[in-house]
C-alpha cells in the first residue's frame, strides 16, 4: 500500500549528455567517520508508528524501535524479537510473553503496559491514526473506533488487551486469526513509553524507542540523524556509528550526490538511471525482490465491467499484455513478470506460488483478441488506464502496456493512459467509486503473509478493495484459512482462494517489483529487507 | 510621490483579500484532502470523519474562509499535512528562495543586460547571431535537462561544487542553481535589451550625444541604456515573484527545499493553509515589486511624473 | 531612410542583411515585385503629392515585404503550418505505433531520426507533434499578446483607476501557481480540442504582458509627438492605435515571440499533469519531456523535437524583428 506514497523522481529525472562512460565511481574518499549517509524522504505524517502508512517514516521506524517480532531480513520469517513466546490454543485468544531487560533509550523498562497502552492510543478513534484498522481484529475495537462517520467512541481501552504481569499480557480477538502473531512484527504494533504520553509533542519533536538506534537530531524537511544506541540489548545492534538521513526531493538528485561522493546510500535509483547503473556502481547496485506487487484494477461496479462476459474481458487484457518485454525494455528487469497475486519474498512455505496464474498471466496476442472478441469487444470500443501522475513514474510503464495491447488487438488507439494530476484526486475517485475504467494499482506488503496480498485487497469490503470485488467462494476460502489452526494449512486455503481470482481475474497481475539501491566505496554488507529498506544495522563503513 | 506610494501601499489590502479568498476557493476547488492521506488503503469512515472535523472541513466554504483569516490575524498561519505549522515552513524556505532569487536576478541584470547592449549595438553580426542560437537552446532544452548537465559536468565530473545544496544554501553554493533558474528569464532580458537599444540608437537625443563627441562608453550608459531600460525593468519586476514561485525544477535538481517545493507540495496534498500562506505571500513580493519597478519608471525616465 | 547603419559603429557590409538591414532602395527585385501587385495606383515611393498619404501599418507592411528576414521566416511558418494541416504529406507511418523492442533504437533505414523509449518512430512523431504544439503555441501567444496589450495599454494610457484596479488584478492573477491553476481550472474540463488548454494559458499569461505594454505606454505618451498630436486635438483612440502603439510595441513582440516557445513547453507540463491535450496527442513538448529523462542513453530523443521547437521560435523570433522594425519610425 504504502508504495504508491513513496516519493520518486518525478516528471523530469535524469541528464547528462556527456557520459556514457561511466563515472570514475570508486573515488568517494570523503570520510564519513563511521557514519552512513543515506538518503531520504520526507515522512507524509508526524512519525507516530500508527500515524506512518510509508516507506520513508517506516525506514526511521524500524530503526528507532523494535517490536514484539522481527521479519528476518533474508527470509522474511517473523522471528521473536521483544516476545518471549506468543502461543494460542484456539487461533483467537492470544498469551503474549516478553522478554525481560528491553528498555527504551531512555532508560524506561518495555513492559506490557508500554504495549497495551500505545495499542489503546492507536485505535482510539480520537486520535486519527491512520493505521487503526491494524486493531481492528482485537475484541472491542467497535467500541473504540466504531467505524461510521461521525459515530463517537463507547469506550475507551480495547477490551481484548489483558495485563497478566510487566512481562506477561493476553490478547482476545473477535474472530479466528491463526496468522495473528506473524502481523505484529509491523510497525503500527510497536510499544511507545511512558514519555509518548506526558510530553507528546516533545517526542514528535525527537521519537525515543527500544531500537538499535535513537535520533540525535532531527530537522524536518532536511534530515535526521541516528547514532547507535550502546545500551542496545537485543540482538541485531548496528555495526556502525550511525546513520544521517538527507531528505532528497528527487531520487535523481540523491543519485547524482552519490556519483559525487557526497553520499554513500540510495535506497531508490531513478528509473532514468537504470540504463547506467550497472555502469556507474558496478556491483555495488542491489536489484532484489521486494513484498510489492503492481496490478490492473478494474471498476466492478461499473456496468462497462460487471457483464457476465467481463472476466473473459479481463483475461483477454492480461493475455494482450507483453509483461517480460516491458520489464526488461521499461523498468531494466526491476520488475519481474507476475504469474500470481502474491510476491516471491514470502516463498513457497509462505505461500509465493509462480505459474498459479498461467496461461491467463502469458502473453498470447491471438488468444487475446479471441477472448475480447467474444466477450464482446472492448467496452465502449477503447479503454484507459488512469494511473497519478504526481508520484512515481507511471506513465512509461501504462504507455507500454497500452501499446502492447494496442498491438495485439491492431488498433492504435484501443487503449490511451489517463493521467489524473494529484494522488489525492485519483484517490478520491478510487475511493467514490467513481472510476469507469481500468487503473493502476499497487500493494506494498504490510507484513510478510499471504493473508496480506489478498483478504486487504480482494475480501468483499476490505478496506483496500479498490476493485470492489466480491465473491462468496474467495470470502468463504479467506475464512477457512484464516481459522486454520496450521500456517501450512492456512497458506493452502489461502491458495485456493487465489485460484478463484484466476477465474474473475478483478485485477490483472503485471509485475513483482524489486527493491533497488545503489551505495558507495565506503560501505560493504548493504542488503534490502523484503520491505525494499536497506538493513541499516548492517553496514559496515569502511 | 509620497502619496503616490501611499495609495499603492493601501491597495494592498483589497489584493490581500482577493488573492487569499480566490487561493482558498481553488485549493477548496481541489478536492478532499483526507483520502491521500490512507495511502492505497480505503479510509476507514470514522477516523476520516474525525480528520476532517478536525480541520474543519465539513464547514461552508465562506466559515472556512472566516475561520483561516481569524486565525491569520493571530499569527496562526495552520499546519501543514505533515504536521508542521506553515510559518514554520515559511520560516525555512523562504530565506533560501529569497538568496537564490537575488542570485537569479543578479544573472539576469548582469548578463542578460551586458548580452542585450553587446547584440543590440552589433546586429546581424556573429556575436549576435550566437546569442541568438544560445537563446533557442534555452528555450527549446527544458531546464531540468539544462540544470542535470550543468550538475554533472561541475558536480560529478570536474568536482568544482557539490552536486546538491546543502541545508543552509549559503549564495556560494546556489551560484550554479541561480544560473539555472535564470536562464529562461535571460532570454527574455537579452532580447528586450537588445530590442530597445536598436530602437534608440537612432533616438534623437543619442545622435546628438554622439555628435557632441561624448565618449562612446558614457553615451551607452548614461544616455542609451538608461533609456532603453523601461521594458527590461518592468519584465524582471514582474519576474521576482515568478522566480520565487515557480522554481520547483530547480529546487528540485539541486535539492533545495524552497518556496516553489512546498507550495508544490501543498498543492498536491490540498493543503489550503500552505498553499494560501505561501501565495499571499508571493503576491505581497509581486506588490512590491511592482511598486518598486513603477518608481524606477521616474528615475530611468525623468518625464514620467506621479501625483 | 537617413541611413541604415548603426549610429555608434561604423559602416559595416553586414548591416545588409541584418534584420535592421538596409532597405531603402537596396532590394530592387523585391520591390518591383510590390509595385506590381500594388497595381497601378502606383504608390511613389515616399508618398507623392498624388499618393495618397500611406498609414503607418500599410508603411510596415510596404517595408515587411521587402525584408529578407521576414520572407525566411514567413517560409518556414508556411512550411509548419503545412505540415500542421497535411502531415501526411511527408510521413507514411503512425506516430502511435510501437514496437517496444526497438525502444531507444538509433537512426536505421526508413527511420532517419530513430526511435523513443517507446519504440515509436522519432521522425513521425516530430512531423505529427507539429500540428499540437505549433496551434497551442500560435493561439495562445496571440490570446496572451492581444488581451495583455489591450488591458496594459488601456492601464498605461489612462493611468488613476483604470490602472489601480487593472494593474492590482494583474497582481493577483501573478500569484497563481501553475499548477494550481491547472489542477483546477483544466481538470473540470471534458471538452478535448485545444481551446481550454488555450484559454488557461492566455488566463495565467496576460498579466506579464500587460505589464510590459502599460510600461511602454506609459514611455511612450510622453514623448512630445504624442502630446502635439493631443493638442491637436486627437482622440484617445487615434493617439493610442496611430501614435503610441507603433512605439510601444517592440518589447511587446519580442516578449511575445520567446513566449511562444514556453507554452509549447508549458502544454507538456500540464499533460504531465494530467489537465492538458487528451491522450493520445503527439507533441513536441511532451516527447521532449519524455526524451529528458533519457538524456544519458538516447540524446536523439530529445535532439529532433527540441529542435523543430527551436526551429519554431527562431521563425517567430525573425518574423517579430522584422514587423518591428518596420513599424519604428525612426528607421523612415
Amino acid at each position: 500500500m504504502r508504495n504508491a506514497m513513496r516519493v520518486r523522481c518525478a516528471v523530469g529525472a535524469a541528464a547528462i549528455a556527456m557520459a556514457a562512460a561511466a563515472c570514475g565511481g570508486g573515488s568517494d574518499t570523503s570520510g564519513s567517520g563511521g557514519v552512513v549517509r543515506a538518503s531520504w524522504g520526507d515522512p507524509q505524517n508526524p512519525l507516530e508508528p500508527a500515524d506512518t502508512n510509508e516507506v520513508q517514516g517506516g525506514k526511521v521506524l524500524d530503526m528507532v524501535f523494535r517490536g514484539l517480532k522481527k521479519y528476518n531480513p533474508k527470509t522474511a520469517a517473523a522471528e521473536n524479537m521483544v516476545a518471549q513466546s506468543i502461543t494460542s490454543t484456539d487461533s483467537q485468544n492470544f498469551d503474549i510473553k516478553l522478554k525481560p531487560g528491553w528498555t527504551f533509550s531512555n532508560g524506561e523498562p518495555v513492559t506490557a503496559d508500554s504495549f497495551i497502552n500505545a495499542w489503546n492510543y492507536d485505535a482510539l478513534l480520537k486520535n486519527a491514526q491512520v493505521n487503526a484498522p491494524f486493531f481492528s481484529y482485537i475484541d472491542g475495537y467497535d467500541k473504540v473506533h466504531p467505524d461510521a462517520s461521525g459515530a463517537k467512541s463507547s469506550a475507551q481501552t480495547l477490551s481484548g488487551l489483558t495485563k497478566v504481569s510487566d512481562t506477561e499480557f493476553t490478547v482476545r480477538l473477535n474472530q479466528k486469526f491463526s496468522l495473528f502473531p506473524d502481523t505484529l512484527g509491523y510497525s503500527a504494533f510497536y510499544p511507545l513509553p511512558k514519555a509518548f504520553f506526558s510530553n507528546h509533542a516533545a517526542w514528535l519533536a525527537k521519537p525515543i524507542g527500544n531500537g538499535p538506534y535513537e535520533i540525535s537530531s532531527y530537522t524536518k524537511g532536511t534530515g535526521m540523524n541516528l547514532v547507535k544506541w550502546d545500551g542496545y540489548k537485543g540482538p541485531d545492534p548496528a555495526v556502525n556509528k550511525g546513520v544521517d538521513l538527507r531528505v532528497y526531493t528527487d531520487s535523481n538528485t540523491a543519485y547524482t550526490d552519490l556519483q559525487a561522493g557526497n553520499l554513500d546510500l540510495v535506497d531508490d535509483v531513478p528509473a532514468a538511471q537504470l540504463r547506467n547503473v550497472k555502469g556507474d556502481l558496478g556491483n555495488r547496485y542491489i536489484n532484489e525482490p521486494a513484498g510489492i506487487i503492481q496490478t490492473l484494477a478494474f471498476p466492478l461496479y461499473n456496468p462497462r465491467w460487471s457483464s457476465a462476459k467481463a472476466a473473459e474481458l479481463r483475461q483477454g487484457l492480461s493475455m494482450a499484455i507483453n509483461r517480460p518485454q516491458i520489464t526488461r525494455q521499461i523498468f531494466q528487469n526491476t520488475r519481474t513478470p507476475a504469474t500470481d497475486w502474491t510476491s516471491p519474498v514470502l516463498g513457497a512455505a509462505g505461500g509465493f506460488k509462480a505459474g498459479l496464474c498461467n496461461t491467463e498471466c502469458s502473453f498470447d496476442p491471438a488468444r487475446a483478441k479471441q477472448l475480447i472478441q467474444q466477450a464482446g469487444g472492448l467496452p465502449g470500443g477503447s479503454i484507459t488506464i488512469s494511473y497519478n501522475a504526481d508520484t512515481g513514474s507511471h506513465k512509461e510503464w501504462v504507455d507500454a502496456v497500452c501499446n502492447s495491447i494496442n498491438n495485439a488487438l491492431g488498433n492504435n488507439k484501443a487503449c490511451v493512459g489517463a493521467p489524473v494530476g494529484t494522488f489525492a484526486d485519483f484517490r478520491n475517485k478510487i475511493t467514490n467509486k467513481q472510476m469507469a475504467n481500468t487503473f493502476r494499482a499497487g500493494w506494498q506488503m504490510d507484513y510478510p503473509l499471504i493473508q496480506d496480498f489478498l483478504q486487504p485487497q480482494y475480501f468483499t469490503g476490505a478496506s483496500s478493495n479498490d476493485s470492489h470485488y466480491s465473491n462468496p467462494n474467495f470470502d468463504k476460502l479467506v475464512n477457512q484459512a484464516n481459522a486454520e489452526s496450521s500456517p501450512a494449512a492456512a497458506v493452502r486455503a489461502y491458495q485456493d482462494a487465489e485460484r478463484q481470482l484466476v477465474q474473475d481475474m478483478p485485477a490483472i497481475p503485471l509485475w513483482y517489483q524489486n527493491g533497488s539501491a545503489g551505495y558507495s566505496a565506503n560501505l560493504s554488507n548493504v542488503t534490502l529487507n523484503p520491505f525494499s529498506v536497506p538493513v541499516y544495522n548492517e553496514i559496515k563503513v569502511a | 510621490m509620497g502619496r503616490y506610494v501611499i495609495r499603492r501601499l493601501l491597495q494592498m489590502i483589497p489584493v490581500f483579500i482577493g488573492s487569499t479568498f480566490l487561493i482558498f476557493f481553488m485549493v477548496y476547488a481541489l478536492g478532499d484532502p483526507v483520502a491521500a492521506l490512507f495511502g492505497d488503503r480505503a479510509p476507514d469512515p470514522a477516523t476520516a470523519a474525525q480528520i476532517r472535523r478536525d480541520l474543519h472541513l465539513n464547514d461552508s466554504l465562506g466559515e472556512q474562509y472566516l475561520i483561516y483569516m481569524r486565525n491569520i490575524f493571530t499569527g496562526d498561519f495552520g499546519t501543514a499535512f505533515n504536521g508542521q505549522a506553515v510559518t514554520s515552513l515559511m520560516g525555512s524556505a523562504f530565506p533560501v528562495t529569497i538568496r537564490l532569487t537575488l542570485v537569479a536576478v543578479v544573472f539576469e541584470v548582469v548578463i542578460g543586460i551586458a548580452l542585450g547592449v553587446v547584440t543590440g549595438l552589433r546586429r546581424g553580426r556573429p556575436v549576435d547571431t550566437g546569442v541568438l542560437l544560445l537563446t533557442l537552446v534555452v528555450i527549446s532544452v527544458p531546464t531540468f535537462v539544462t540544470g542535470y548537465v550543468l550538475q554533472y559536468i561541475f558536480g560529478v565530473r570536474l568536482r568544482w561544487t557539490a552536486p546538491s545544496v546543502s541545508p543552509s544554501a549559503p549564495v556560494g553554493e546556489l551560484l550554479l542553481p541561480g544560473l539555472v533558474l535564470a536562464l529562461v528569464s535571460l532570454a527574455y532580458v537579452t532580447r528586450l535589451t537588445r530590442t530597445s537599444i536598436a530602437e534608440n540608437t537612432r533616438a534623437d537625443y543619442v545622435r546628438t550625444a554622439v555628435a557632441k563627441g561624448l565618449p562612446q562608453r558614457r553615451v551607452i550608459v548614461r544616455h542609451l541604456l538608461r533609456n532603453s531600460l523601461i521594458p527590461v525593468v518592468t519584465f524582471i519586476g514582474t519576474d521576482i515573484g515568478a522566480l520565487m514561485g515557480g522554481a520547483i525544477v530547480t529546487e528540485r535538481i539541486f535539492n533545495i527545499h524552497g518556496v516553489g517545493f512546498q507550495l508544490y507540495q501543498g498543492i498536491l496534498r490540498n493543503n489550503a493553509p500552505t498553499v494560501v500562506g505561501f501565495v499571499t505571500i508571493l503576491v505581497l513580493v509581486f506588490l512590491i515589486a511592482n511598486l518598486l519597478v513603477d518608481l524606477l519608471y521616474a528615475v530611468l525616465d525623468p518625464r514620467i511624473r506621479y501625483a | 531612410m537617413p541611413d541604415a547603419q548603426d549610429p555608434l559603429e561604423p559602416v559595416d557590409p553586414h548591416q545588409a542583411v541584418a534584420p535592421a538591414g538596409g532597405y531603402g532602395g537596396g532590394f530592387d527585385l523585391a520591390a518591383a515585385d510590390a509595385q506590381i501587385l500594388e497595381g497601378p495606383a502606383g504608390r511613389a515611393q515616399d508618398g507623392g503629392p498624388l499618393a495618397k498619404p500611406r498609414s503607418l501599418w500599410s508603411d510596415a507592411w510596404h517595408d515587411l515585404r521587402r525584408n529578407p528576414i521576414f520572407i525566411v521566416s514567413a517560409l518556414i511558418i508556411l512550411f509548419l503550418l503545412f505540415i500542421v494541416i497535411w502531415p501526411q504529406a511527408i510521413t507514411t507511418q503512425d506516430p502511435l505505433k510501437a514496437n517496444l523492442a526497438m525502444s531507444q533504437a538509433g537512426p536505421s533505414a526508413g527511420h532517419p531520426f530513430g526511435f523513443d523509449n517507446q519504440g515509436r518512430d522519432v521522425y513521425t512523431r516530430v512531423v505529427y507533434g507539429a500540428r499540437a504544439s505549433v496551434s497551442v503555441g500560435l493561439c495562445a501567444t496571440i490570446g496572451v499578446v492581444l488581451a495583455g496589450s489591450a488591458l496594459g495599454a488601456l492601464a498605461g494610457y489612462f493611468g488613476g483607476w483604470w490602472d489601480a484596479v487593472l494593474s492590482r488584478i494583474s497582481d493577483i492573477f501573478f500569484g497563481i501557481p501553475v499548477i494550481l491553476g491547472g489542477l483546477v481550472f483544466l481538470s473540470v474540463v471534458t471538452n478535448s480540442t485545444i481551446w481550454p488548454v488555450v484559454g488557461f494559458m492566455v488566463l495565467l499569461g496576460w498579466p506579464q504582458v500587460a505589464r510590459i505594454a502599460r510600461g511602454s505606454v506609459i514611455t511612450a505618451r510622453q514623448n512630445d509627438y504624442v502630446l502635439a498630436a493631443r493638442a491637436l486635438g486627437a482622440g484617445d483612440s487615434r493617439l493610442l492605435l496611430r501614435h503610441i502603439a507603433p512605439n510601444a510595441v517592440a518589447p511587446v513582440i519580442v516578449v511575445g515571440t520567446i513566449a511562444l516557445g514556453t507554452y509549447i513547453a508549458l502544454e507538456a507540463t500540464l499533460s504531465y499533469l494530467g489537465v492538458g491535450l487528451r491522450p493520445p496527442t503527439v507533441s513536441w513538448g511532451i516527447d521532449i519531456s519524455d526524451a529528458s529523462n533519457q538524456i544519458r542513453n538516447a540524446p536523439h530523443m530529445l535532439l529532433w523535437p527540441a529542435g523543430a521547437l527551436s526551429l519554431t521560435v527562431l521563425a517567430f523570433i525573425m518574423l517579430g524583428d522584422a514587423v518591428r522594425d518596420a513599424l519604428d519610425p525612426k528607421l523612415r
